[in-house]
């Protein structure tokens, strides 16, 4: 624990971990992860890629079918879940019903022995961490989903632990209270600097909240990276389709990404600059979406088409069925490796 | 308008069973309240409609009366305990181990003796614990000594405990089963172990399954009168023993009813304790 490579070991690290469940269908086939110290981690893919797996098997309520998992330099692989060094915020949040919110918090200082004092005392503090010091002798069933929510929060911080795994923790909640906490989240992860990994199925929420994401798809990793490398330079067309909205053309069997907001739509039919790839077409469909407009553009073969984002002060003369060209610069688009 | 015609509609779907119950069962709880404060005139055997607490004198002083009290909630205690202790691991198991295929063999396996007779089933229990039955001859045959159980308060306590048991599985089940996997995960999450997992989560939160199956092991088995009549002995007998032979043997229906109101009071204070435990709620 407290020898030098230890110290300098990353906060978690799988290698080719697998695994399978009931009749042998893949769920995992072959995870390789690193992840550092004080990184606020998120692990996205869709339903059913393996992520939340991932996720259990770093908790150790699963064990791999082959693999190993290392917490901080130590091999824990085998290891049950109290005995690691994880807390975890759970998907429905796990709150005890039977208990005060105070005492659902201190569980886990109960549970290793601490004090009555100390327990109540950093209880308090964690939930005032939260903002909600003042119902600690609540049940959990008189709060709203988004105090439940912070409980579990509460309840996973006070026993600082090196790691902390947040499955979902924001599905339950509507829109506006979503924002809200992701913005607390990430606050309270660089307050308290702990390693915070974190699984959802929302790319929006992935890109505003990590400093590094990893992309699964199917079981396996399809790339890893930071928000931008994710969203500029994606390793594969599952990544560029499933992060962000995306234009993927095809030209001389390559697949070629264009975001949709590095397109501009010319109405005058002007020869096309030198510098400037474009696709002449017809306007099919205009959705208003507030600060841009989206356009789908149709080709005159009517089966290649772009959907651009164009600003919306720029989109006032469009109409559809109008004559226009679709340009983009040559920088923006950028080749998928396939 | 359409108020109105609303809550008459309520009444008349009420009325009937709202009815049903006050008339017949109130109606027959109200006149076992006053007949318990009669008495039997001891020559013509008739009933005399004057107040006095003679009954409950009696059922006070004569400790032949506190014996059989004592034994009756002495051993409905005894028998909800025993199925408390019996049902929590098939009742685990069933919740939380198998899948829906197995768990449905399970609980099928567990109500099938419910199909049958009761009588059926505590006479086997005779056949199984008598001087020459199965159990002695199994025991001969293993070379252990011979039990005799039979017609003992022993030999109730088995087959009430017996009798009682699917009573008290099935509530648990669903009790352990209403209980989220992410509990236990949380728990363990928090570093405690499957045991002190256990102590701190499923325990306390199964006590409402156990409130309500004690309904059955603890209440049903207080006012019993058949079982200690065909597996009890001589000193085996419950107060429903003692208030059947007053009913049907002496005519002395006063005195019974005296008896069934200890009896009542009981098991409604322990109803009001299974209610404090959540034996009520959900399901």
């Amino acid at each position: 624990m407290t020898d030098e490579s230890s110290l300098h070991a990353p906060a978690v690290s799988l290698t080719a971990l697998t695994k399978s469940y009931g009749h042998g269908k893949p769920v995992l086939k072959g995870i390789d992860l690193t992840i550092r110290r004080g990184e606020f981690f998120t692990m996205l893919g869709p339903s059913g890629s393996g992520k939340t797996t991932t996720l259990r098997l770093i908790g150790g309520f699963e064990l791999p079918d082959s693999g190993e998992v290392f917490l901080g330099g130590d091999k824990v692989t085998s290891l049950p879940p109290y005995r690691r060094d994880v807390n975890t915020m759970f998907q429905d949040y796990a709150l005890f019903p039977h208990m005060s919110l105070q005492d659902n918090v201190a569980y886990g200082m109960k549970i290793r022995g601490v004090g009555k004092a100390e327990r109540s005392e950093r209880a308090t503090k964690a939930l005032a961490m939260v903002h909600l010091e003042a119902v600690g002798d609540r049940r959990p069933s008189q709060l709203s989903g988004g105090q439940r929510q912070r409980v579990a929060l509460a309840r996973a911080l006070v026993n600082e632990p090196s790691l902390i795994l947040l499955d979902e923790p924001l599905g339950a909640l509507d829109l506006k209270l979503r924002r809200e906490m992701q913005v607390e989240l990430k606050n309270i992860q660089k307050q308290t600097g702990i390693t915070f990994v974190y699984v959802t199925h929302d790319q929006e929420e992935a890109l505003s909240m990590s400093d590094r994401i990893a992309v699964f798809s199917e079981g396996v990793i399809e790339q890893i990276g930071t928000p931008e490398e994710l969203y500029e330079r994606p390793a594969s067309g599952f990544v560029a389709r499933f992060i962000g909205s995306s234009n993927i053309l095809h030209e001389n069997g390559r697949e070629i990404l264009l975001r949709p907001e590095d397109i501009r739509l010319e109405q005058q039919d002007y020869a096309l600059a030198s510098h400037e790839d474009g696709l002449p077409g017809l306007v099919q469909e205009i959705s208003y979406l507030g600060p841009v407009t989206r356009c789908r553009v149709t080709g005159a073969d009517g089966d290649t088409g772009v959907t651009a984002m164009v600003p919306s002060r720029q989109a006032r003369g469009l109409s559809e069925n109008m004559a226009v060209r679709a340009v983009w610069s040559k920088e923006s688009a950028y080749p998928l490796s396939s | 308008m359409t108020g109105g015609r609303k809550l008459l509609g309520h009444v008349a779907l009420l009325l009937p069973p709202f009815g049903w119950l006050t008339v017949f069962y109130l109606g027959s709880l109200f006149a076992l309240l006053l007949s318990a404060f009669w008495q039997v005139d001891s020559m013509s055997g008739e009933i005399l409609h004057e107040w006095t607490l003679d009954n409950f004198r009696i059922l006070a002083t004569d400790s032949t009366y506190r014996v059989i009290a004592e034994r009756t909630i002495g051993i409905a205690v005894l028998v909800t305990i025993t199925d408390i202790i019996l049902a929590w691991p098939l009742a685990y198991v069933i919740a939380r181990k198998v899948g829906p295929r197995m768990k449905l063999v399970l609980l099928v396996l567990v109500a099938l003796p419910l199909w049958s007779s009761m009588l059926a089933r505590i006479y086997s229990w005779r056949l199984i614990l008598g001087h020459d039955g199965v159990l002695n001859w199994f025991l001969r045959t293993a070379g252990l000594p011979e039990q005799s159980f039979a017609f003992t308060n022993v030999a109730l306590w088995i087959v009430f405990t017996y009798l009682w048991l699917p009573f008290m599985l099935m509530p648990l089940v669903s009790a352990l089963e209403r209980i989220p996997a992410s509990l236990p995960d949380a728990a363990g999450d928090m570093g405690a172990t499957p045991f002190q997992t256990f102590r701190t989560v499923i325990f306390p939160l199964a006590i409402p399954g156990m409130a309500a199956g004690s309904v059955f092991t603890f209440a049903v088995t207080l006012g019993e009168y058949v079982t200690p009549m065909l597996v009890g002995g001589a000193g085996s007998e419950f107060i429903g023993n003692v208030v059947y032979s007053n009913v049907g043997v002496s005519g002395n229906i006063p005195f019974a009813a005296a008896y069934s109101m200890i009896l009542l009071v009981v098991v409604g204070a322990y109803m009001l304790l299974a209610r404090r435990f959540g034996a009520f709620d959900g399901a």
